[in-house]
């Protein structure tokens, strides 16, 4: 009884071994890292199956989320998340403006359909480099100042963008209607029929086209559009992992902690936040070119102030500054104004039912301005109370719920401990 | 001719003249401490040595170039690293973290687009910022959020991150203001070690005439901005008129 005593003392005495050490493993990934993203490809993978777990025809059908249309906009908006999250995240920066990049992104990327091929890689290529440009010309101005004039010089350049492309640039961004591939379209290296409206293009796999699997009553869409934006989603996961854990990483952490002595340490901040906020201008660029490469058409309300404002809610919903937190973000704003939305009175009766009446209408009134509509307001509650409650986000959920697990075994294995201690007093 | 060279400084803050005219001279290798009472201009004076503020007369040079006009990372590049009055660290960061950095700084510049490689890859900078964790005795508390670090734990830890750098100049502003004794005590050893080494100059603010006493090669005492006496610690202490400006309210 005595030696186990010291054994576990010595076990807590023990330093921690330093994590510095590791060798490199698969990926250039290592532990959590690395078993985090195991786990987003498993899931971005098997989608179609996790998101449809309600049998069709059932009451609960509607709270599958399995759709391609749905799904496409998990992983783009996942995107847009991650990269919105290298900057706010890490550097500290606000930007209330990066609907702008996903604005430019999709018109650059309509316009590579438009002309040059319905092929979606060039046009995605093209999305990103545009977004990448503009993002270096604004965030070379707005950089300038730190904090809310940031925020609102950022906010400035994406409202000016809107308003361009709603008015002045018609020519190039067809005003209120927007761009969508017309049958006039006549793109360079693809062989369309006279009257024929080309369709997006994966080396000539249609974006659209789905493969259906019946399992029973179950009904489970695999689709060749959502695929392609999963794979892109993954490689901008990684690469911003790779991104989180590098010096570069620490430095824009850096900005973040203390950006005076980051200045008489040597080191310019100026050049970091900017190519922070480059890249995830170009997330955002990926992320609008991903959108046009899914339905074909782009309008200025994409670069709207509330578009800006939605990666925002994302990023800080999920988890500012971790590495899944803003994906988990856009997902669950993303099921929410698709799935809550979709929930009217009709289904709500249905769902009371079983209740006297009187009872039924009254929960469908107290219910009512939360659903349908009102799924701002679900949204918004929700918003308020992981801001006031988990400041660290959805993450911060997971890992509280987390610890209180590992609290519960650390408290018994130190009730054994003190047991062990009183009896070598009594000894 | 020394490494820091200081000539008709002048500084204007509105209606107070904060620097009059100070010269100064620091020689290589050697600590240089800067006394005088509250609103001397000491600070002042540091500021302007790192590009915090700009002087509005006069110049700085340092190992033959000069210093204004630059910016403070510029400064920093050119071998001056500060520690200030209250610690500059990154909070959020972890105190392995915050001696990387200035490695970082050393050996890539004032900047570098490192953002594909992994930190852990960078066994040159890991092994450097370990020994010098090591040499402040700082190497346990390695994994700690540097924000949680006690007052004198921070201290040690900028100084580590300043050092670390190798400057050819450390300013160092109060370097044991709040400090306990013994924490005192342990700074002026490892300032005392690394003086030995004779590979950097120092030029030290401070009120605690213990540290100043038992570092200093060289004291100028400052008053109302200007430079009252310039000479070694010996001749201060019986300077009648650094007594009757500074030393005759304070006990030596």
């Amino acid at each position: 009884m005595t030696d186990q005593t010291t054994d576990t003392r010595m076990d807590a005495t023990r330093p921690r071994a330093s994590a510095a050490h590791k060798s490199s493993g698969l990926l250039g990934l290592t532990g959590k890292d690395l078993g985090l993203f195991i786990i987003v490809a498993l899931l971005t993978i098997l989608a179609p199956f996790i998101l449809n777990p309600f049998p069709e025809g059932s009451a609960l059908a509607q709270f599958n989320g399995g759709y391609p249309d749905l799904m496409q906009r998990f992983v783009i908006f996942g995107i847009f998340a991650i990269g919105f999250n290298i900057l706010f995240g890490l550097t500290g920066y606000l930007s209330f403006g990066h609907a702008a990049f996903l604005g430019v992104g999709s018109y650059a990327a309509i316009w590579m359909m438009k002309l040059l091929t319905l092929n979606v890689i060039p046009a995605i290529i093209m999305s990103i480099v545009f977004a990448g440009i503009f993002a270096l010309v604004v965030g070379y101005i707005s950089l300038r100042r730190s904090g809310i004039y940031f925020s609102i010089l950022t906010l400035a350049f994406a409202q000016m963008s809107y308003a361009l492309a709603y008015s002045v640039l018609t020519p190039i961004t067809g005003g209120e209607t927007g761009l969508q591939l017309k049958a006039t379209d006549t793109p360079l290296l693809s062989n369309l029929g006279p009257t024929e409206i080309g369709r997006a293009n994966f080396f000539g796999v249609d974006m659209r086209a789905s493969y259906e699997m019946a399992i029973g009553d179950w009904l489970f869409t695999f689709n060749a559009g959502y695929y392609i934006a999963a794979v892109f989603m993954l490689l901008s996961f990684y690469l911003a992992i790779r991104l989180f854990r590098s010096p570069f990483g620490m430095m824009l952490r850096a900005v973040k902690s203390n950006q005076q002595r980051m200045n008489y340490t040597g080191l310019n901040s100026r050049p970091y936040t900017l190519a922070a906020f480059v890249i995830s201008g170009m997330y955002a660029g990926l992320a609008g070119g991903l959108m046009v490469a899914m339905d074909t058409q782009v309008g200025p309300e994409r670069m709207f102030w509330t578009a800006s404002g939605e990666v925002v809610l994302m990023t800080i919903l999920g988890g500012a500054g971790t590495l899944i937190g803003p994906v988990l973000g856009a997902g669950m704003i993303k099921y929410m104004e698709n799935i809550v939305s979709k929930i009217n009175d009709g289904i709500l009766h249905q769902w009371f039912a079983f209740m006297p009446d009187g009872i039924e209408d009254f929960l469908v009134f107290v219910i009512h301005p939360f659903i349908g509509k009102g799924w701002h307001l679900t949204l918004g509650l929700l918003f308020m109370l992981v801001v006031i409650f988990l400041p660290g986000g959805l993450v911060e959920g997971g890992q509280r719920i987390a610890s209180v697990f590992r609290r519960k075994e650390t408290k018994t294995s130190t009730v054994e401990k003190s047991a062990a201690e009183q009896q070598q007093h009594s000894e | 001719m020394g490494i820091l060279e200081v000539k008709n400084v002048g500084k204007r803050f509105g209606g107070l003249q904060a620097l009059g005219d100070v010269n100064l001279s620091v020689k290589e290798n050697t600590c240089h401490a800067i006394i005088g009472p509250n609103g001397a201009g000491k600070s002042t004076l540091l500021n302007c040595l790192i590009g915090k503020l700009i002087p509005d007369t006069g110049s700085v040079m340092f190992d033959g170039q000069s210093v204004l006009g630059r910016k403070p990372h510029e400064i920093n590049q050119m071998g001056i690293s500060r520690v200030f009055q209250t610690p500059e660290i990154f909070g959020d960061l972890s105190v392995f973290e915050n001696v990387m950095i200035p490695c970082f700084a050393k050996r890539d510049g004032s900047f570098r687009m490192h953002a594909y490689e992994s930190c852990d890859a960078e066994t040159d900078i890991i092994a450097k910022a370990e020994a010098m964790l090591d040499e402040v005795n700082m190497l346990e508390k390695r994994n700690v959020v540097a924000s949680s670090l006690s007052r004198g734990d921070k201290r040690r830890l900028e100084m580590a991150m300043c050092l670390s750098q190798k400057p050819k100049l450390l300013l160092l502003d109060e370097p044991t203001a709040g400090m306990a004794r013994a924490d005192t005590n342990n700074t002026i050893d490892l300032l005392k070690t690394i003086k030995a080494k004779g590979e950097l100059t120092m030029c030290i603010i401070e009120h605690d005439m213990h540290v100043v006493f038992s570092l200093a090669d060289r004291i100028t005492v400052l008053a109302q901005g200007t430079p009252l006496v310039e000479d070694t610690p010996e001749n201060i202490k019986g300077h009648p008129k650094v007594r009757e400006a500074y030393l005759g309210e304070a006990e030596v």
